[in-house]
């Protein structure tokens, strides 16, 4: 039972970053293996700045920039250069490899006796709950700057790119600084989570990234499945949702003693069968249709 | 009004699909023109259009709306003269969204974007009005998604996107094409009434003859690339399509063998 609010809290932090592959995944209509490094990007930057004695709001600041700085870089490869969008995102994700480790100047960096967030407000609640709280009020903030942002005139115009570039072309609207401004927004967000679930984690580590994408995608659609997609609200909270659903699935199945090395094996077959799932729909309603028939 | 001086325009050069599709072709428009478009398939007519709206550059020649010269001008710069209907139903508007968020789209062609709302409640009473204007009772579904929609539909909403914002010049590429005859009328007749309501200069491709002499003041027809038959005013008027047929002949030198021209 203990384990219920350090779950909910990290499918909180987590879903930060599910936000962001929701961005580029659905409403741009690109897979961006960027998040992979702007993740790690976010928690090294983030502590790096922490041990050198920024304040946590700062550095969460700074690292949010930083992720937003790479989206941009993989915007230009894509629009300007041509270079298909998931080349694009894996040529910058393994860049920025190197980058992380120039950042924190070794592979990890341990945050155990320094400020983070989550001890920076004086409240007299145990980590765990201040993780919780801190999380939510985060995700709240990031929520519903997003519906805002994705409601404006630049925010439609960004979905309109997802949905029908000629249209929005026809419209007036350059689809290469939409692109770019998605690729921005996402990889913002993803930065954000990451140097959050390195403050709630205790250190930042090279190799945190590995997966992140499977982890935003699985959120993503865990979340449509369970809580639909009616509009783009719905969405936003069906993926902020569906982060803390899939925290939970792993949780259970942990309990259940499955070994934690065997987890991204897991999520990878998991969101295999759920992208699957429209096909294997089909399928089975033509066999209904056949045997009404 | 608009002026298409000398462009050339060839697909893939130097390879073996190589593709000569527009050959030195000028046109002039005047303002309130309603020009249709005719000619067989690979006459050039949707290169000459796509030409004009930016989607690609041309080899050489000059395109100028308004004595501007646009021939540099990307696509969606473009987009601030020209109100564009496509073929494909599909290609004109966002499925995802609502047929309102589309209208609020449409209506900011060619202005630059702000962090306003996209979509404002005060806009509600204007769209409903401009939907109304169709008779197909989108007027109170403005909060369906556009995907929701038929082709006829989405083809209607998409001409009242493309004349929202007054534009310039209104280009209408085959946008009957792809629906059944009887909406494909229907179409046509809302694309007459908005045109000559607003006195839009309009450049409509299409491939029904009787259309092409039923709309517009003036006719032209492709073939390999170039203007074979230019007619306007009385002597448009008095066209049938036999007329055009033998014009076409003599033109081309060749006899009519596309079925594609030969239907209406």
């Amino acid at each position: 039972m203990d384990l219920i609010i350090p779950t909910i809290s990290q499918g909180l932090l987590w879903s930060i970053m599910a936000i962001g592959v929701y961005i580029t995944f659905r409403v741009l209509d690109i897979a961006d293996l960027t998040v992979e490094g702007s993740f790690p990007l976010g928690a090294a930057t983030a502590s790096a700045l922490l041990v050198a004695g920024y304040t946590p709001i700062m550095a969460i600041f700074i690292a949010c920039i930083t992720g937003m700085l790479s989206g941009i870089i993989t915007g230009l490869l894509h629009t300007k250069l041509k270079i298909p969008a998931l080349l694009a995102g894996i040529l910058t994700m393994i860049a920025l490899y190197s980058v992380n480790l120039r950042i924190m100047g070794k592979a990890n960096i341990s945050l155990l006796q320094i400020d983070t967030i989550f001890s920076f407000f004086p409240l007299n609640v145990d980590k765990q709950m201040m993780i919780l709280i801190i999380g939510f009020i985060a995700v709240i903030i990031i929520a519903v700057i997003n519906y805002w942002f994705f409601g404006t005139e630049i925010g439609a115009a960004i979905r309109a790119t997802g949905y029908n570039p000629h249209m929005i072309r026809a419209n007036g609207v350059n689809t290469d600084m939409t692109i770019v401004l998605g690729l921005l927004l996402s990889n913002g967000l993803v930065a954000i989570s990451g140097a959050l679930v390195a403050q709630s984690n205790g250190f930042a580590d090279v190799g945190m990234g590995v997966g992140t994408i499977v982890i935003g995608l699985a959120s993503v659609i865990i979340g449509e499945v369970l809580f639909g997609t009616k509009s783009f609200r719905n969405s936003l909270i069906s993926v902020i949702l569906g982060s803390i659903v899939y925290r939970i699935v792993i949780a259970v199945v942990l309990q259940l003693g499955m070994p934690p090395n065997d987890l991204k094996l897991f999520t990878a077959v998991l969101v295999a069968l759920a992208l699957s799932m429209p096909l294997f729909q089909a399928k089975l309603n033509a066999k209904k249709r056949k045997a009404a028939n | 009004m608009l002026t298409v001086n000398n462009i050339s325009k060839t697909f893939n050069p130097g390879t073996i699909t190589e593709k000569i599709a527009l050959t030195n072709v000028s046109l002039e428009l005047k303002a309130g023109d309603f020009v249709t478009v005719i000619g067989g398939n690979g006459a050039g007519k949707s290169t000459l259009m796509n030409s004009i709206a930016g989607t690609f550059p041309v080899d050489n020649g000059q395109i100028s709306i308004d004595n501007n010269d646009i021939t540099k001008w990307s696509e969606h710069k473009r987009a601030k003269y020209i109100g564009r209907v496509f073929q494909d139903p599909m290609m004109g508007t966002a499925a995802g969204m609502m047929i309102e968020e589309n209208l609020a789209i449409a209506s900011r062609r060619g202005k630059t974007l702000s962090l306003r709302w996209s979509a404002p409640k005060s806009e509600r009473n204007k769209f409903r009005e401009l939907l109304q204007s169709l008779n197909l009772g989108l007027e109170d579904r403005l909060e369906s998604k556009v995907g929701l929609l038929s082709g006829g539909q989405r083809q209607a909403l998409t001409l009242l996107m493309a004349t929202m914002a007054q534009p310039k010049l209104l280009l209408l590429d085959e946008h009957t094409a792809a629906l059944d005859p009887k909406t494909a009328q229907q179409v046509l007749n809302i694309t007459n009434d908005i045109v000559n309501k607003r006195q839009l200069t309009t450049l409509m491709i299409t491939h029904n003859m009787r259309d092409a002499l039923r709309c517009g003041n003036r006719l032209i027809m492709m073939f390999n690339g170039q203007i074979i038959v230019d007619v306007s005013g009385d002597d448009k008027k008095n066209l049938t399509v036999n007329d055009l047929l033998s014009m076409f002949e003599k033109a081309s030198g060749s006899e009519m063998a596309n079925d594609r021209m030969l239907l209406g």
